[in-house]
């Protein structure tokens, strides 16, 4: 029987007029990678600020490894690790200058804990007689995510560590939470990035303050019902346009590439649909449009969970 | 004033800081009405490269012309001839919906009657008439992105840029948005957009990707996976940034 | 054109959208306007004397109670022997004191006249010259109506000339001075400080270690205690070298309520802190808040014996005043802590309050 690090039941947070997080119920397991996928304003912040003892719910109760995030305050902020979303650390002063200042008000030296963020450091080390203002964004996060490290936390919290951070260097940030995963730690992360959730064990999609699904990414996906398929080659507006007029479309939107066609037929047959549709667009002008069979990803998912959840004034096309 | 032919040209443009070569003598063109992509990493040089094309920051050397003026020596034509939008900074928050439209058809010395007509025009296109009076603040990050991307629209520049304008929104208001901007650039505008969004790449008529201050990769996206041998843009982008994590 | 009026338009939203910055723009001019023109006063408003009269007779008596008619002088003490006037002085009983010889009225109608030592506490160089202005005309109104000879009664004035010889200005300056800096040093600074970790986003990192708020208020703040320290010292050094500034008292016990006022100062720029949002309304809290009223309230200055009665209940709860009457004690007239344990003792009060108010104010959490 796995521990239970976090375990969060009907949580509710305002700020004002806002509602932030509306009745969130979740558990994350020790050594699990978890994620909150959700775009800005879910209310991911705010779940990991009351996870990390910044915040305090307003209604319902959470738990982080076995302590209550109210009560037991001082006690937790010895066993978590956190990084907030934007870069908190000085920037006017050294790489090393940081680690050592984040390291002493914890207790702890860096000697001490070198070899658990030396996979980290190592990559930094190079630059650190540099002030940390002058580092570049990857380098900023790697830093970040040191200084957090530095106590030997039990559990770390990230809150959109790549955001803002080319694709290269996120690669790379999530490369060494894999690590870190493998290594025993408990790590929640959030991000709006969709294709970041293929690399957790768990997901929570976020949307508007409360959780869509809570589940591992293949399950999500896999729970998709509506055929889907993947439309390419030329005129692409004009392929949108076509597909959007199709009767049983459920929606459609470019994915890179190609264009993603759901159809509300919930159960059809992929094949036998992308045979419909090569018919129909090639009448309507369009034949050298290319129809297959897609399997449906996160992106795919969380869009049809949120119109659901919304209605459907998010589906569908500018106005 | 006449239509360019080219919307951006930029000839050996070139932007040093001390003895650091931000920008080192980048070569490129964009057409009008074509959807560009400028992409790199961090520490590139594309916000540099950037605000040169702006006319925020003169080059050192070399030249560009964006919408038929010199950017180094025109900055002030530069500016009014195109919109600008970026992540950071769109509208201001503690102004109403309407507040906002006005004040930047203002700035860019638009007529009361054109400024009426197109504030209308605009808030009747996105279907924010209800929301007019409220404050931009109270609306959700994605209906303020797309407000942000008609207002910088507004007075019908030649050229837009935009600045990571989807950083951190929805994937449905992310798509959305990029309709919006295939429809500009079916009315003639040219798009010069940044992004971290890999698939995004896939949306632009052309690319190009910046490594260390110069141009490594540019053309369309399937000239520029062709030449890497890649299967996404992503894979070229990697192959670029990072040539030794490249098995 | 239009563009011009279109960016001010929207100057003219942004302003009337943030109240508090506009309460604080409309408002607090106002209260400055008002705090200026009650506490500029250099007119004198009392003049406490003290009278000793070794053989009273009519003349002795009768010049006394000329005195006390008057709406300026009050007469608080009567001895009969200058021993204790060097005591009232000290312990600022007493602005003036006029000491009769033995046979006044004698000595009146008598070819040389007589003789009235008038003494006047000159610390303060302009109200020490009017008073004895006021002083004189009284007693020269008196000597004419009796009908005596003008020059019948001699005047010697005598000025306190120990707690200010030269009747340098500096000297007096420097005490507020020292105030006025630490307030800014101190309070400015450590308002600023505390609140850019607020805004860049790094307190959020702090807050959640293990690092208790008074740790956290300590770190930030102590090292601005040694920067004032180093301040007071600098400036105490320069107005006795390049000035020749006097320090009569303890070195040691200056030093020592220096530190105390840092502390006082730097309590209430962590409480300017808490209870502001951004750096910029921190500074502007603490230049309006705090250096203002020490400059114009303190006395350094403005006598705040000159003030309306209600600005000098006011005036109690200015650290810097408290602190000037401290320093110029023991620069100027060299007293030592048995005379000034009292505004010690309120000044330490003070500070104690406004830690305890800014370490509740400071919560281990963002919300």
């Amino acid at each position: 029987m796995t521990r239970v690090d976090v375990a969060v039941q009907g949580l509710r947070k305002s700020f004002g007029d806002t509602l932030a997080l509306d009745g969130i119920d979740l558990e994350i397991r020790s050594g699990e990678l978890f994620g909150f996928l959700g775009p800005d304003g879910a209310g991911k912040t705010t779940l990991l600020r009351i996870l990390a003892t910044l915040m305090r719910p307003d209604e319902g109760t959470a738990r982080v490894l076995d302590r209550d995030v109210v009560r037991d305050m001082w006690e937790l902020r010895r066993l978590v690790g956190y990084m907030p979303g934007r870069f908190s650390l000085y920037p006017d002063l050294t790489v090393e200058e940081n680690l050592r200042f984040f390291a002493t008000a914890f207790g702890t030296t860096v000697e001490k804990q070198y070899e658990v963020i030396a996979p980290i450091y190592r990559q930094i080390e190079p630059f650190k007689t540099r002030r940390a203002g002058a580092l570049s964004g990857g380098m900023k996060q790697k830093l970040a995510l040191s200084c957090a490290l530095v106590h030997r936390p039990e559990i770390l919290l990230l809150d959109e560590p790549t955001t803002g951070v080319d694709a290269v260097s996120r690669r790379e940030f999530w490369d060494l939470l894999a690590d870190m995963r493998a290594g025993g730690l408990t790590i929640v992360v959030s991000t709006p990035y969709m294709d970041e959730a293929d690399r957790c064990d768990r997901v929570a999609l976020v949307q508007r303050g409360r959780t869509l699904a809570i589940d591992p990414p293949g399950e999500i996906v896999a729970r998709y019902p509506l055929p889907l398929l993947a439309v390419k080659g030329g005129d692409r507006p004009g392929l949108l346009r076509e597909l959007r007029d199709f009767p049983h479309v459920h929606s459609a939107f470019p994915f890179g590439e190609t264009l993603h066609y759901a159809d509300n037929r919930t159960g059809g047959d992929p094949a036998g649909i992308a045979g419909e549709l090569t018919a129909y667009l090639t009448k309507r002008g369009l034949p050298e449009a290319v129809v297959v069979p897609e399997t449906p990803g996160i992106e795919d998912a969380f869009m049809l969970l949120m119109v659901t959840a919304d209605g459907p004034d998010l589906a569908g096309g500018a106005a | 004033m006449s239509t360019p032919r080219k919307a951006v040209v930029a000839r050996d443009l070139t932007r040093r800081f001390g003895d650091f070569t931000a920008v080192d003598a980048i070569s490129f063109e964009v057409a009008q009405g074509e959807v560009f992509g400028f992409l790199g990493a961090n520490g590139a040089g594309k916000t540099t490269a950037i605000r040169m094309l702006t006319g925020l920051l003169g080059p050192t050397s070399g030249s560009a012309e964006v919408a038929g003026h010199d950017v180094g020596r025109e900055p002030e034509l530069v500016k009014r001839a195109i919109g600008y939008m970026s992540q950071r900074f769109s509208l201001y928050e503690d102004l109403t919906v309407r507040e906002n439209i006005t004040l930047f058809a203002g700035i860019y010395g638009l007529s009361d009657l054109e400024i009426r007509r197109r504030t209308e025009d605009l808030l009747e296109r996105l279907q924010l008439g209800p929301q007019a009076g409220s404050l931009v603040r109270s609306l959700p990050l994605g209906w303020r992105q797309k407000l942000a991307f008609s207002v910088a629209l507004v007075h019908g520049p030649a050229v837009v840029f935009l600045d990571e304008p989807t950083g951190g929104v929805d994937p449905i208001t992310r798509r959305q948005f990029w309709e919006m901007i295939y429809q500009a650039a079916a009315e003639g505008t040219t798009v010069f957009v940044t992004t971290h969004y890999m698939d995004e790449a896939e949306y632009c008529d052309r690319l190009s990707i910046m490594v260390d201050g110069r141009i490594a990769a540019i053309g369309t996206p399937a000239e520029v996976k062709r030449e890497f041998d890649a299967e996404s843009i992503e894979d070229a982008f990697v192959q670029l940034v990072r040539p030794e994590a490249t098995p | 054109m239009r563009e011009l009026l279109g960016f001010m338009t929207k100057e003219f939203h942004h302003i009337l959208r943030d109240r508090r910055t506009l309460a604080i723009l409309l408002l607090l001019p106002v209260a400055q306007v008002l705090l200026f023109g009650f506490a500029v006063r250099t007119d004198i408003r009392e003049i406490r004397l003290a009278v000793v009269d070794p053989s009273p007779d009519t003349a002795t008596i009768d010049l006394q109670s000329r005195f006390q008619g008057t709406d300026l002088f009050h007469l608080v003490r009567h001895e009969t022997h200058t021993a204790g006037l060097q005591d009232l002085f000290q312990r600022r009983l007493i602005d003036m004191a006029l000491v009769f010889p033995v046979d006044f009225g004698a000595s009146l109608d008598r070819a040389g006249g007589a003789d009235l030592l008038v003494i006047t506490d000159t610390t303060d160089p302009n109200t020490g010259s009017a008073r004895q202005t006021y002083a004189r005309n009284v007693i020269d109104r008196w000597t004419r109506e009796r009908g005596q000879a003008s020059g019948s009664v001699r005047i010697v004035p005598q000025v306190r000339m120990d707690f200010n010889p030269t009747l340098e200005s500096v000297n007096l300056f420097v005490p507020g001075l020292i105030a006025v800096l630490l307030t800014v040093v101190s309070a400015l600074m450590s308002a600023i400080t505390l609140s850019r970790e607020k805004e860049t986003g790094t307190l959020e990192v702090l807050l959640v270690s293990p690092l208790r708020p008074w740790q956290i208020i300590s770190g930030k703040v102590l090292p601005y205690l040694a920067l004032g320290f180093l301040n007071v010292v600098s400036v105490l050094v320069a107005a006795r070298v390049v000035f020749g500034v006097p320090i009569r008292g303890s070195i040691v016990l200056l030093l020592a309520e220096c530190l105390l006022f840092i502390v006082t100062s730097l309590a209430l720029g962590v409480l300017m802190a808490a209870v502001t949002g951004s750096q910029r309304t921190a500074m502007i809290g603490a230049i309006m808040g705090l250096m203002m009223p020490t400059v114009l309230l303190s006395g350094m200055i403005f006598p705040v014996s000159s003030m309306p009665g209600w600005l000098q209940v006011v005036s109690h709860g200015v650290p810097g005043k408290w602190f000037l009457l401290i320093s110029r004690g023991i620069m100027l007239k060299g007293v030592g802590i048995e005379y000034l344990w009292r505004e010690t003792a309120i000044l330490a009060g003070m500070t104690l309050v406004f830690l305890g108010a800014a370490l509740r104010a400071f919560s281990p959490r963002l919300d």
